[in-house]
């Protein structure tokens, strides 16, 4: 029941818990993948076309850039603990779809754990909680390994 | 093609400003206090303008949405033609593009374009309420992504990239703060020595406090006019403008950029040969014939210092990577071939949104008439602007004497 509760996404149909896997949409005509998966046309503008499939995204990829949040964000970020702890952004390169998704950075790891070309692999992490259920985000964790960009 | 000669001239014929600063007034007042210095500069009643174009502020409710029309009541209802332009940063050049192009087309002669804000301590913030289909939203809820945590990404790409230091970005802030010593509208008028900006604390790494531009009250405005009615206003030499770059990117856009979580795909099409900043700048360099080469200043959106370091290679100041070297090389201070942020820029400003493309060109203007006193360049003929944005906004703006 404790488990069950904690495996909420914070946002529907936006990524899958059970393998952890980004939720994208693909443009079938002209092969252009979109994430947030919530585009209803093709954003080729020479294609157009409107009749898009929902597809898993590659779940490893390379650190285009890291930064991170000293400072609390504001509202409507939750921070999860009192005092604030800070964390780690990293904004990651897909080979396959060619475009780059923006995620926190695993628990655990910051920005001295990164750099341009680390490699990393998608996890979901709690991100918010409200007593009851820890609502769950996709995150970035580094894999130790660097490749030539 | 080029709008460089002939007649389809836009003169800039007044500019004024209320100083940057936190002042706890409405924006309207600092409206009223821009415009009322613009039209004096320019000679010209209120009566007389026939169009007003007004840069929105999204924090000021109701009258702040309809900007245009709020200043235009507050200066008295003259039955000038109104818009008002909400393009985020970029807001005060898309109100610059609409009146440049109106009085272009012959329907204005004279135009009062303006831009006031105020804005609230601390991090900018997305609207209130549960807005789980706003991406401004989404990037705070889900990421915590704050505004800082962009350029937080575009700096440590330009350290991993081009072996860019912490040091190197100090240096940008102590030469605006340089330049800003002069400037009587500029909010921070203080000498920041290096080890100050590196003692400060890290906001979002590696860009620390003093990297990162705050966010003030101020206005701007400048009267626009055809060459005809400036000619009959007898304004000798007046200040011209060659371009505005109000750009969209060109699918696919493949650098993360506000307040986007995710880039455009390259999977299907090839990005396009220069990316979306270059290609703000571009865009007035093609209309005006004007290139890089013939600068002889810039005022350049400095939300961070290494911001500033971006966009000379993106207006063509150096190759990609040199940044650095040009700074330190004193090319971009006064005094060197092509001054940048000769006002102070954001460091000295800080950022008040609607105004701050309006107060870059009101800069140049003064510095093309010779009139910006101890931070004067010398001999000034050619000054460019760039700003961008968010969800796809060019800011660009070439001016000439
Ligand atoms: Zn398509």
């Amino acid at each position: 029941m404790e488990l069950a509760q904690g495996r909420v996404p914070v946002i529907e149909g936006w990524f899958t818990v059970e393998p952890p896997a980004l939720l994208g949409r693909r443009c079938p005509a002209c092969g252009t993948y979109m994430f947030p998966p919530t585009g209803q046309w093709c954003p080729n503008p020479r294609c157009g076309c409107d009749d898009l499939e929902t597809v898993p995204l590659s779940r490893n990829g390379t650190v285009w850039s890291y930064t991170d949040a000293q400072y609390q964000p504001p509202a409507p970020y939750l921070p999860r603990t009192d005092p604030y702890e800070p964390f780690a952004i990293a904004a990651v390169e897909l080979e396959k779809e060619r475009m780059i998704i923006l995620g926190q950075v695993a628990d655990g790891y910051g920005v001295g754990d990164l750099s341009v070309g680390t490699r990393v692999e998608l996890v979901v992490e709690p991100l918010e909680s409200d007593g009851e259920a820890a609502k769950l985000v996709w995150r970035w964790r580094p894999l130790g390994e660097e490749v030539d960009q | 093609m080029t709008g460089g000669s002939g007649t389809g001239q836009v003169a800039v014929i007044g500019a004024g400003m209320h100083p940057w600063g936190k002042w706890g007034k409405p924006f309207v007042a600092y409206a009223v206090a821009a415009a009322k210095a613009a039209l004096g500069d320019a000679g010209v009643d209120w009566s007389d303008v026939d169009f007003i174009a007004g840069g929105e502020t999204v924090r000021n409710g109701y009258g702040g949405y309809v900007a245009g029309s709020t200043i235009a009541r507050s200066l008295g209802w003259n039955g000038a033609r109104v818009a008002t332009c909400y393009a985020a940063c970029a807001s005060g050049s898309a109100a610059v593009e609409a009146a440049r192009t109106r009085i272009l087309a012959g329907l204005s002669n004279v135009a009062l374009v303006i831009g006031a804000d105020t804005t609230p301590k601390g991090f900018l913030a997305p609207n209130a309420g549960d807005r789980w289909d706003d991406p401004d939203w989404l990037r705070f809820r889900l990421i915590g992504a704050t505004n800082p945590a962009y350029f937080g990404l575009y700096a440590r790409r330009r350290i991993d990239l081009y072996g860019a230091s912490p040091a190197d970005f100090a240096a940008v802030k102590v030469k605006n703060s340089k330049h800003g010593l002069h400037n009587p509208f500029a909010r921070y008028r203080k000498e920041v020595a290096a080890e100050d900006v590196m003692a400060s604390p890290v906001v979002a790494d590696p860009l620390r406090l003093l990297d990162i531009c705050a966010t003030s009250d101020g206005a701007a405005a400048v009267v626009l006019a055809s060459a005809e009615f400036a000619n009959r206003l007898g304004v000798r030499d007046s200040v011209r403008i060659r371009a505005v770059s109000t750009v969209t990117p060109t699918f696919p856009n493949t650098i993360v950029d506000l307040p986007d979580i995710a880039t455009d795909s390259a999977a299907s099409v090839a990005p396009p040969a220069i990316g979306y900043r270059e290609s703000i700048a571009a865009a007035a360099y093609e209309e005006s014939g004007i290139g890089p080469e013939d600068l002889s200043l810039a005022e350049v959106y400095d939300l961070s210092t290494a911001l500033e370091l971006d966009w000379y290679e993106d207006i063509g100041l150096c190759a990609r990577g040199e940044g650095e070297k040009l700074l330190h090389e004193g090319v971009t201070s006064i005094g060197g071939r092509v001054p940048v942020n000769p006002s102070g820029g954001l460091a000295c400003f800080g950022e008040a949104v609607p105004a701050q493309a309006i107060a870059q060109v009101c800069e140049v203007t003064w510095q093309l008439r010779g009139q910006a006193g101890d931070r004067q360049v010398a001999n000034a003929k050619v000054g460019l602007t760039i700003n961008q944005g968010l969800f796809g906004h060019g800011s660009c703006v070439i001016l000439s004497r």
